[in-house]
């Protein structure tokens, strides 16, 4: 029983990374029609966001101690960075929190990089062919891969949970199964963040004016379109959300996988297996999909089931998004004609 | 004279004439070394076959390189359990990658579109997870399957007593790593030339064309698709798995990184660069992306600077600083540069290019009409 729980809470945080992810790309693909695959790169760049604000706030300032001497007999060097120098406690919060405050920088950026994105390039595809918008987007994903690795090295950068989140949750304590059930705060965390983004984006969808506009344009763009409305630039905007979702997915993943460039590829592959798993153009199936791969996968890792199935865990996406495809031809959720012409 | 240019035969050598010179010809760009050339021959034949799937009928496998995979593995097992004569691994590499991609296409091709793209790349991925975790008896995980003196080579051992060092590959005597390798691979790649001709113009052909342009209309006349593309999906995979045999002629090492899915990418971005759909395209393609790899990597920003040093400093300097950003270790960028430039501009790739300049010169219709091989997606 303790084993299962724990294989279930290790599926949320990973699942909840992947349905961020598969509700950005179905987002884009239910608004604009395009199969994004620079999309991972936008969870990537996310990522790069909290390394780069964490680089920013860790300049150091260096005072020569006269005073006091090192073991080598040199003079003592005393470090602070400068917004600790200059905002003291403040300074020192906004060290310690500086994955979650970074969303803060990640939000605009993101939105920036994506609107950029959308009407600098992917604009000129949405007539084309499925297989140009993923040949073109997969070598846009090539490039902001590269720059990403010219700035910031090829290794993985590790970052750190605030540090009152860095312990582990007795989780089991809370349910009454005893204390063998621990698990890390900061992946407790990332699952309730993910929820509330969720959340945010269906509210966003749902109970706005402007949400209503735009899920009448992804049902018919052409009608939406004779009424007057501009829906074009909603989409682009849409586009802008999808980013930041992507964005802030990766900015709050850093302290569980320290990023490094090709962090997105490899998300990107089993996203894209979620989507259409979950159903083209569904976001409750990209959702639902997500977590269900997510907590298969860990389920797939337990010793117990690797004695019988041996390598289970490393192949359980792929075959079970083989047997969907195959039973379920439009997903768990798909809707009709979308992608079957 | 046309006539006679026309003619297959006079093709074919043709063909082989450029292929067999390469040595010669490509001196002056730096990359008259074996290693090199083979990796053009061998990925030529790689792209032709994907191309046959892909540039006919349309369908996007994001799967191939697990072809590439499995023939590298096939033609190791050969040279360790029978003999270190190519022909065999060859032979067992072609036969092997055919029975991967005669299982993986029946399932895939049941979806088209990204269903497709998703089944095969998923299908890859199978592949390359297994290869390093549970299969590795048999692929010898991540260090890869190499030759050890304790491999039973029954045929060789039969035939003559095992010499003291590693024995290497070998076309009944003829040494296979170096300039006969190439030549070896360069023979193949002639090979295939001729059959994907073949192909192209065979009804076959016409009818993978067909597919591509408009499967629901080839269905509505009754005529069942499925056979015509599962045909191509295995021949493209036995083009693969030879690509693969080949690998391993010439560096007898394997490894599953072959198979990752990035593999696959390069692959498609071969046949694009080059022109999807033509014959000679992806040869182009995979030759000037193996050129890249290798030269592009190969210049630092000495190199550069040492090239603009006529400039005045304080152009050269950040001249030199962005130049630096698409070579060496960045390469990929130049290449992923390259790659969305030619699929925002030139959907028919490097082929479509050349159509162009022709048609510019000839002073026809000018330089700009729709390209007659834009790639639609399989329907």
């Amino acid at each position: 029983m303790d084993a299962i729980v724990l294989q279930f809470l290790n599926g949320l945080d990973k699942g909840g990374a992947y349905a961020l992810i598969a509700l950005g790309l179905t987002l884009v693909f239910g608004t604009l029609g395009v199969v994004n695959f620079a999309h991972g790169a936008l969870f990537m760049l996310g990522a790069f966001c909290a390394v780069a604000f964490n680089r920013l706030i860790t300049l150091q300032k260096v005072t020569i101690d006269p005073t006091q001497k090192t073991a080598w007999g040199t003079n003592l060097e005393i470090k602070t960075p400068y917004v600790e120098a200059w905002l003291g406690k403040f300074g020192h919060f906004i060290l310690n929190y500086s994955v979650p405050v970074s969303i803060i920088l990640a939000i605009p950026v993101m939105l920036l990089v994506g609107i950029a994105m959308e009407r600098g390039l992917i604009r000129h595809f949405y007539r084309r062919p499925h297989a140009d918008q993923i040949l073109v987007t997969f070598g846009l994903a090539i490039v902001i891969q590269e720059i990403i690795k010219h700035f910031f090295g090829a290794n993985p950068i590790p970052l750190s949970a605030p540090a009152a989140v860095s312990g582990s949750a007795n989780v089991g304590a809370w349910l009454g199964l005893g204390s063998s059930v621990v698990y890390p705060w900061w992946r407790l965390v990332y699952f309730g963040f993910s929820l509330l983004v969720i959340a945010a984006v269906f509210a966003f969808l749902q109970f706005t004016t402007y949400g209503m506009v735009v899920r009448a344009g992804m049902r018919d763009s052409e009608t939406v379109g004779l009424l007057g409305i501009n829906i074009q630039k909603r989409f682009t905007v849409v586009f802008g959300i999808a980013a930041v979702v992507a964005g802030i997915a990766g900015v709050m993943y850093t302290p569980i996988l320290p990023p490094d460039y090709h962090l997105g590829m490899e998300f990107l592959v089993l996203s894209f297996v979620v989507v259409v798993v979950g159903g083209m153009g569904s976001l409750t199936g990209a959702v639902l999909a997500g977590f269900l791969l997510g907590i298969l996968q860990s389920f797939a890792s337990m010793n117990q089931i690797k004695q019988i199935v041996p390598g289970i865990d490393q192949i359980i996406i792929y075959l079970i998004a083989i047997i969907v495809l195959l039973t379920l031809p439009r997903g768990l959720m798909g809707r009709e004609g979308i992608m079957e012409d | 004279m046309k006539s006679f240019f026309r003619s297959e035969l006079a093709a074919l050598a043709l063909f082989a004439a450029i292929i067999f010179t390469m040595p010669v010809w490509l001196a002056p760009f730096g990359a008259d070394y074996p290693d090199l050339l083979q990796k053009f021959v061998i990925y030529g034949i790689f792209a032709i076959g994907f191309n046959i799937l892909f540039g006919l009928t349309g369908y996007l496998s994001f799967g191939h390189a697990a072809f590439l995979g499995v023939g590298s593995y096939a033609a190791m097992w050969s040279f360790k359990l029978l003999t270190m004569n190519v022909v065999p691994a060859v032979f067992f590499a072609v036969l092997m990658s055919g029975l991967f991609a005669y299982v993986i296409g029946y399932i895939s091709l049941r979806r088209s579109g990204i269903y497709f793209s998703i089944l095969t790349l998923a299908f890859a991925q199978m592949c390359y997870s297994t290869a390093y975790s549970v299969l590795t008896p048999i692929t010898n995980g991540e260090t890869g399957l190499r030759l050890t003196l304790r491999d039973p080579r029954l045929i060789d051992n039969a035939l003559a007593a095992p010499g003291a060092g590693l024995p290497q590959p070998s076309f009944f005597g003829i040494n296979m790593l170096g300039y006969p390798g190439f030549y070896f691979s360069a023979g193949m790649l002639v090979v295939c030339f001729f059959i994907a001709r073949r192909i192209f113009r065979s009804p076959f052909g016409l009818m993978l064309i067909g597919i591509k342009s408009n499967q629901r209309r080839m269905r509505y006349t009754g005529l069942n698709t499925r056979p015509y593309a599962l045909a191509a999906f295995v021949i493209s995979g036995m083009f693969a798995g030879l690509a693969g045999a080949l690998l391993v002629v010439t560096d007898p090492l394997a490894g599953a990184e072959r198979m990752q899915w990035t593999a696959s990418g390069e692959v498609v971005l071969m046949t694009i660069l080059g022109g999807a759909g033509t014959l000679v395209g992806p040869i182009l393609g995979a030759g000037l992306i193996k050129y890249f790899e290798n030269i592009f990597s190969a210049i630092n920003d000495h190199t550069i600077a040492a090239a603009v040093s006529f400039l005045p400093a304080p152009v050269e300097k950040p001249l030199v600083s962005v130049l630096s950003l698409f070579v060496g270790d960045g390469w990929e960028l130049t290449l992923g540069v390259l790659f969305m430039l030619i699929v925002i501009f030139l959907p028919g790739g490097i082929m479509e290019g050349l159509r162009r300049i022709v048609r510019l010169f000839r002073g026809g219709g000018g330089g700009r009409q729709l390209p007659e091989a834009v790639v639609q997606p399989a329907e």
